[in-house]
């Protein structure tokens, strides 16, 4: 990151709580994220990953804790006390999310191009021709044919819907993505090319991000840092290779137990 | 056209006195934050819904005795719509009613605004059918009421882009989006774009009513309305080969009407009075020729 702090976290999460009534989602989760790191939360289902992940990206107010990120221009900034535009306008910017159900992140029913230069039109650019040479640009990138700009996503491919997410939240060069789980319900192969295209991105764009899975193959190969999450609650952090290859806690040892060799 | 006796056991303009106060009040709201829509109680009328029961409710609450009402429907002073609504006024509130633009205080229209421009003083009603411009693309009504009120708008152009990307340039002829006032996003009820223009700075107060959807908002007089588009793709209004075949005009908004069963068609005003007025004073002045030459 030129001309930046590498020793300020981009991300400073303090003790995070978020309740669905009286039942507890997360509770006391906190961490930092580093500019360019990637960081893999893992765990199985129900174990409150995706509830951060939208606590984290802004969605959600959480109960208890906050979230500062290092903004652009006035440095660490809790995200729950921007006022509401300043948020919005922060997520549409500097964040990215990417959902694990590609309809949810997308319009389905407007096409490739549109989705994809949809933020810039927010951020006021006018011109159509330029638009759509980015557009083109950003397809090419994410590995769509760019003659498929004026399709619907509609009648793209899990894979390609999962690439047209990411393409339309990287087209302005945000600093921090959140994924969730965007390699599940896609076949191997395919998610071998996501894997590589995600990694390949994050390296080129040094971008942050935050990955959500319960797959911890995908882990290994994105992730610098992990925390295994159980019942809400993070049971164990650290390296990913340190937590894969050598794990304390019990719930751990158990998730990388439970993978099956092929 | 003779006009129908004033029924009595119906209060003036039909609604309940205290019914119009609450819209007049929203009306008020609506001219004080340009475009901005804002929620009335509407109420059941006897016509319905998507006859223009949001634009008649509007008309009542401002019509005065002494106003003199015109009611168009596609530009037409004759056709059903306007013909009912028109008749809706005569029998419940005795108001004089025109068809001569110029003469008429509160003007009640569907998908036209009169060529004939309009002048301070004078009100134009719009019913509406849908008024959330942002509806197609995103059906959530809190989602768009939070986009307006962080004026988030590049939707709006998502819908532009998805046009010139489909058809080549701007296919949106009517209910074509603007933004009033550099701030709200509107949608002008179903005019056709060739009108857009008429609502920029218009010295006439309008007033946009749409009944099923429970809403009022409203262009002051003198407001800047500026139509949406791309800088390489930039506003255009619709235009005609051949002048109107009635008059002569090549300044208005023609319709297309189609005369036998071999295709055979023409091209004529929309809007039929200032259709007629042209056609009158073209004829007055070939008399007066004949009288000048005798």
């Amino acid at each position: 990151m030129p001309g930046r702090d590498v020793d300020t976290p981009l991300l400073r999460v303090r003790g995070l709580r978020r309740l669905y009534g009286r039942r507890v989602a997360i509770e006391e989760v906190s961490f930092d994220l580093w500019p360019g790191e990637v960081l893999a939360v893992v765990g199985e289902s129900g174990s409150g990953k995706t509830t951060l992940l939208h606590a984290l990206a802004g969605h959600h107010m959480p109960d208890a804790g906050s979230v500062w990120f290092d903004t652009r221009d006035q440095g660490h900034v809790e995200i729950y006390s921007m006022p509401e535009g300043h948020r919005r306008a922060l997520a549409r910017t500097d964040l990215g999310f990417v959902h694990q159900n590609a309809a949810d992140g997308l319009r389905m029913n407007v096409s490739a191009g549109a989705n994809v230069v949809e933020r810039l039109m927010a951020l006021g650019q006018r011109n159509y021709g330029d638009l759509r040479v980015q557009a083109a640009e950003w397809l090419a990138r994410v590995e769509i044919d760019p003659c498929r700009i004026d399709d619907t996503p509609l009648t793209f491919s899990g894979g390609m819907r999962q690439r047209l997410q990411i393409a339309r939240n990287l087209i302005t060069l945000p600093r921090l993505m959140f994924l969730d789980e965007p390699t599940s319900g896609l076949d191997v192969s395919v998610q071998a090319r996501l894997l590589d295209l995600l990694r390949q991105l994050t390296r080129q764009l040094g971008l942050a991000a935050v990955l959500v899975t319960h797959d911890l193959a995908v882990a290994r190969l994105l992730a610098h840092r992990m925390i295994v999450m159980q019942q809400g609650r993070v049971v164990e952090a650290g390296l990913t290779d340190q937590v894969l290859d050598d794990p304390e806690h019990a719930y751990s040892q158990l998730l990388v137990s439970s993978v099956l060799p092929p | 056209m003779n006009a129908p006796p004033r029924d009595h056991h119906v209060n003036f303009a039909y609604l309940d006195e205290r019914t119009k106060r609450m819209i007049r009040r929203a009306i008020l709201k609506a001219v004080c934050i340009p475009g901005y829509q804002v929620a009335f109680g509407s109420r059941e009328m006897p016509l319905p819904y998507g006859w223009g029961t949001g634009g008649i409710q509007v008309t009542a609450s401002l019509l005065g005795p002494d106003d003199v009402l015109k009611v168009i429907d596609q530009g037409s002073d004759d056709t059903v719509n306007a013909v009912n609504i028109r008749r809706f006024f005569q029998r419940t509130a005795g108001v004089e009613v025109t068809t001569e633009t110029p003469c008429a205080d509160v003007i009640q229209t569907r998908h036209r605004i009169p060529e004939t421009p309009l002048r301070e003083g004078q009100i134009i009603v719009y019913q509406v059918p849908v008024p959330e411009p942002m509806q197609r693309l995103e059906p959530r009504e809190a989602e768009t009421r939070k986009l307006h009120g962080l004026a988030e708008y590049g939707l709006m152009h998502v819908k532009l882009y998805e046009d010139i990307a489909r058809f080549g340039h701007i296919a949106t002829t009517y209910d074509y989006p603007v933004l009033v006032n550099g701030r709200y996003v509107m949608a002008p009820s179903p005019i056709p774009k060739f009108d857009n223009p008429k609502m920029h700075m218009n010295p006439a107060l309008q007033v946009f009513g749409a009944g099923r959807e429970k809403r009022i908002y409203a262009v002051p007089p003198y407001t800047p309305v500026e139509s949406l588009a791309f800088d390489d793709h930039p506003f255009t209004v619709q235009k005609w080969d051949s002048p109107c075949a009635l008059c002569g005009a090549t300044d208005s908004f023609l319709d297309e009407v189609i005369t036998d069963d071999h295709g055979t068609r023409m091209f004529v005003c929309s809007d039929s009075d200032y259709c007629r007025t042209r056609q009158q004073a073209a004829q007055a002045c070939g008399e007066e020729k004949l009288r000048a030459r005798a």
